[in-house]
């Protein structure tokens, strides 16, 4: 999928929510839902089992409207986090102009985490992509827990972000960090427009 | 009564961008030279964009580079008011005066003129007599001098025919460099994306902008927490506190440390970013475009082809199309530069000015090719390998030999001095012929007096531009017989120009000169120092060895094998230079050939040593360079005399 089509004038970035299961991908997207403007959202599809996990895939179009004299639309996925849903998680995978890594800040969950980056390093990679070619932040969901249960932004970097991409604290529940994480990745991936203008 | 201007607009604090990068440009042009490139300069601008700090910027930039430049600026109000107050007082006329005294004049917000007939018809008087004199006249005004209501027709005129130019608003970017700008002026430092999140609002208004950078610092100063994007935004467009306060909380929530939601309008603060991000890059291509425009239409060339690009749709390749463009105009330079130096009437033909027929600007430089005269050659019988080295003039041939290996970049300019006869003007000659394969282009080898002739006959038909230009295209300028410029004032002062012409050029430049430098009397300092600035060698008079060999090679050329007794007889009779030993032979051959003997070394002897020349061998005598020499030496009639007085005029002349 070409990110910018010059003939129709049309910007189209595909985002996908990546993290180990119930780390928050799908709260994310809810909140953002929530707060779009009616005439600007699209219908938010989920795929949910009867525990209220993601079964398949959550879908949420953001019309942006005109931009520039394009036609800008966000597209937000996420993936099925159970480890056994990987078969879903690369179908969705497929063409993402960006990754959000939703990482659980619970110490507990830390194995979870790295588990679920490796799976997403591994999966671009059988796509033909390189994850450091890739607009890819991080975010650390749950920091609204007791500070016991979790661990700080500093100590999930350290953990998690090796490669030193932009990282927000986030509470996805309250909505605190989505929109700087959303705007973080959609930086990134508009950025690269340019160098993707060029070959359009 | 007059303002005077404010130190803070100078054209280093001016943030230029696309917007007023035209009128930038030619407010420096002005600035550095008033009155005569743009004359009036007429900015125009809707309020708020920079025109005064223009205006006042030409003042400062050109009393920096000449402080005795006097600059007048003024409103027009205060121009009005101050010329009222002078009528009332009957002091008129000392007013007007006043005004022509001044070389720069600058006058803000002319839109006032509407309805003034009287101060119009003052202002066109002003205006005529300030061009006259080549005065410079800059004015600004809020709309473009056409639609100043009821403003006389011959001032529109006046203003079209200098240069109209108006100032747009700035673009994101300039925006984003102004309050940057502004904030380290102010020493106020932000967060990341503050300033930007301020320059992404749709003010357009430098003030109001400036207004905004305000508010942000005041704000800061009475705030504990650094100043956020989204607050910065609110606060900068005219927000309150309490709203700003609001953004303030919502961006400290986002930061995970409070359980409350967030209340600001999150999707509007995405979608702007996303919008100024979006318009960055997408439309990068088109700002680039744009500002090529604006470059190369400020340069005065035509740029239908950028334009129609930035007509479509789609874009193809616009770095290239750019690149092609440029390549084009500088083609276009290039052709331009060296038409206009081969036919000065060519300078600033528009032919010069469409990237998009440069077949055109081609034909017409190869017709100015073809009918260009070249400047003088070197006289092709002197050869570099001609010249006998002796120990005298090794010096000399070696800096030749070096001038020739490595034209313009060791000895520049070679200048050889020596007495009249030492072979100079060989030297010269065959050093241009030398030079001739090995630099690009014509050299030009004259003498002189031959370049005064060619300046005077140049004056007389009024083709001294085409004359200049001849020489400016010489690779290598050779004169002979520099001495002759003395008390020449006009020839001195082409030469001062021409050789600084050549010298930033890299050419090489040869000179000689009958007497050291040091003594030429008559020549002007700054010339002779320049000459001095390279290298000065002598030429002189041949030694022994070297008259022998001369004459060596003479009689050689002449009856296959010298006669060594007569080559040793005559290299030992005393000659200050070649040609005098050419003039010996000369008289010992002519005289043997009257006499109808073989010349040998005891005939010499008797002719030279045995009786006085015949009077009737006196033109012989006095034409040094004799026939064996070849033409185009000595031409000067100063350095010969043809006429020496009787025995008796010369005692009368000693009685006296």
């Amino acid at each position: 999928m070409s990110l910018v089509n010059f003939t129709a004038r049309e910007i189209t970035c595909k985002i996908v929510y990546y993290g180990p299961g119930r780390s928050g991908k799908t709260t994310n997207l809810q909140y953002v839902y929530g707060r779009v403007p009616e005439a600007r959202r699209g219908r938010m599809v989920s795929l949910a089992t009867q525990t209220d996990r993601t079964l398949f895939f959550d879908f949420l179009p953001l019309e942006l409207g005109s931009i520039s004299g394009f036609t800008t639309k966000f597209q937000l996925y996420t993936v099925p986090g159970q480890s056994y849903y990987n078969a879903t998680r690369k179908l969705v995978l497929q063409g993402a102009d960006g990754v959000v890594f939703v990482a659980d800040s619970q110490a507990r969950r830390f194995d979870d985490n790295l588990e679920s980056l490796q799976n997403l390093q591994d999966n671009l990679l059988a796509q033909g992509v390189d994850i450091r070619q890739l607009p890819v932040v991080f975010q650390y969901n749950k920091q609204d827990l007791p500070r016991d249960l979790i661990l700080t932004q500093e100590e999930m970097d350290d953990a998690l972000n090796f490669r030193a991409v932009h990282s927000f604290s986030a509470d996805a529940l309250h909505g605190a960090g989505v929109f700087e994480t959303l705007k973080g990745v959609s930086e990134q991936v508009l950025k690269r427009l340019a160098a993707g203008a060029a070959v359009a | 009564m007059t303002a005077t201007l404010n130190p803070l607009y100078r054209f280093d604090t001016l943030v230029v961008g696309a917007a007023n990068r035209l009128a930038f440009t030619a407010a420096k042009a002005v600035a550095e030279s008033p009155g005569t490139v743009y004359n009036p300069l007429f900015i125009y601008a809707r309020p708020g964009l920079g025109k005064t700090h223009l205006l006042m910027g030409i003042g400062h930039a050109a009393r920096a580079i000449n402080p005795r430049v006097s600059v007048e600026y003024l409103t027009l109000d205060e121009f009005v008011e101050s010329f009222h107050a002078a009528i009332a007082a009957g002091q008129g006329e000392a007013y007007r005066r006043r005004f022509l005294d001044v070389d720069l004049l600058l006058v803000d917000d002319v839109q006032f003129l509407t309805h003034r007939r009287e101060m119009q018809a003052e202002l066109l008087r002003l205006s005529d007599a300030l061009q006259t004199a080549n005065r410079q006249i800059v004015l600004t005004s809020d709309r473009p001098p056409a639609e100043i209501e009821a403003l006389d027709e011959r001032l529109v005129r006046r203003f079209a025919g200098g240069l109209v130019i108006d100032v747009s608003a700035p673009d994101y970017e300039t925006r984003v460099a102004i309050l940057r700008r502004k904030a380290e002026e102010r020493r106020a430092t932000f967060g990341a994306g503050v300033l930007e999140a301020v320059a992404s609002l749709a003010i357009d208004n430098v003030r109001e902008l400036l207004g905004a950078l305000n508010r942000l610092v005041a704000f800061q100063a009475v705030s504990d927490t650094p100043l956020k994007p989204a607050q910065a935004r609110a606060l900068a467009g005219g927000g309150d506190m309490s709203k700003v306060d609001a953004a303030g909380k919502a961006a400290n929530d986002r930061d995970g440390t409070s359980e409350q939601p967030a209340s600001a309008d999150e999707f509007g603060d995405f979608l702007s970013e996303v919008t100024a991000t979006v318009a960055q890059q997408v439309d990068s291509w088109r700002t680039k475009v744009a500002a090529a425009i604006l470059r190369w239409e400020g340069e005065g060339f035509r740029t239908a082809r950028l334009e129609a690009l930035l007509q479509q749709e789609m874009t193809t390749d616009p770095e290239r199309v750019l690149r092609q463009f440029e390549t084009d105009v500088q083609r276009l330079q290039a052709l331009h530069t060296e038409a206009a130096e081969l036919a000065p009437d060519l300078a600033g033909s528009t032919a010069f000015r469409d990237p998009d027929d440069l077949d055109g600007a081609v034909a017409l430089t190869q017709r100015a090719r073809q009918g260009a005269h070249p400047p003088p050659a070197p006289s092709p019988l002197w050869q570099l390998d001609d010249l006998i080295e002796g120990e005298g003039n090794r010096m000399a041939l070696e800096a030749a030999r070096t001038v020739v290996g490595e034209p313009a970049t060791r000895y520049n300019p070679l200048v050889i001095v020596g007495a009249s006869g030492v072979g100079k003007t060989h030297l010269l000659h065959a050093l241009g012929n030398a030079l001739a394969p090995r630099v690009k282009g014509p050299v030009a080898c004259l003498s002189a007096h031959e370049f005064t002739a060619e300046l005077i006959e140049a004056i007389d038909r009024g083709t001294v531009g085409a004359w200049r230009a001849r020489y400016r295209r010489a690779a290598a300028f050779l004169l002979d017989d520099f001495q002759l410029v003395a008390e020449t004032d006009r020839t001195q002062d082409e030469l001062f120009v021409l050789f600084n012409f050549l010298m930033e050029s890299g050419r090489q430049m040869i000179f000689t000169s009958s007497a050291p430098l040091s003594e030429l009397a008559g020549v002007e300092a700054r010339l002779r120092t320049r000459l001095e600035g390279g290298l000065v060698v002598d030429l002189p008079a041949p030694e022994r060895e070297m008259r022998q060999l001369v004459l060596e090679r003479l009689l050689q050329a002449r009856s296959g094998t010298p006669d060594a007794e007569l080559v040793g007889y005559l290299g030992s009779r005393p000659a200050d230079s070649i040609r005098a030993v050419h003039s010996l032979l000369q008289r010992v051959l002519n005289a043997a050939e009257s006499q109808g003997v073989a010349p040998t070394a005891a005939v010499a002897r008797e002719i030279l040593e045995g009786s006085a020349p015949k009077p009737s061998r006196r033109p012989v005598l006095a034409r040094s360079s004799g026939v064996i020499a070849p033409a185009g030496g000595a031409k000067s009639r100063e350095k010969i005399v043809w006429e020496w007085p009787d025995i008796g005029d010369r005692i009368v002349e000693e009685w006296r």
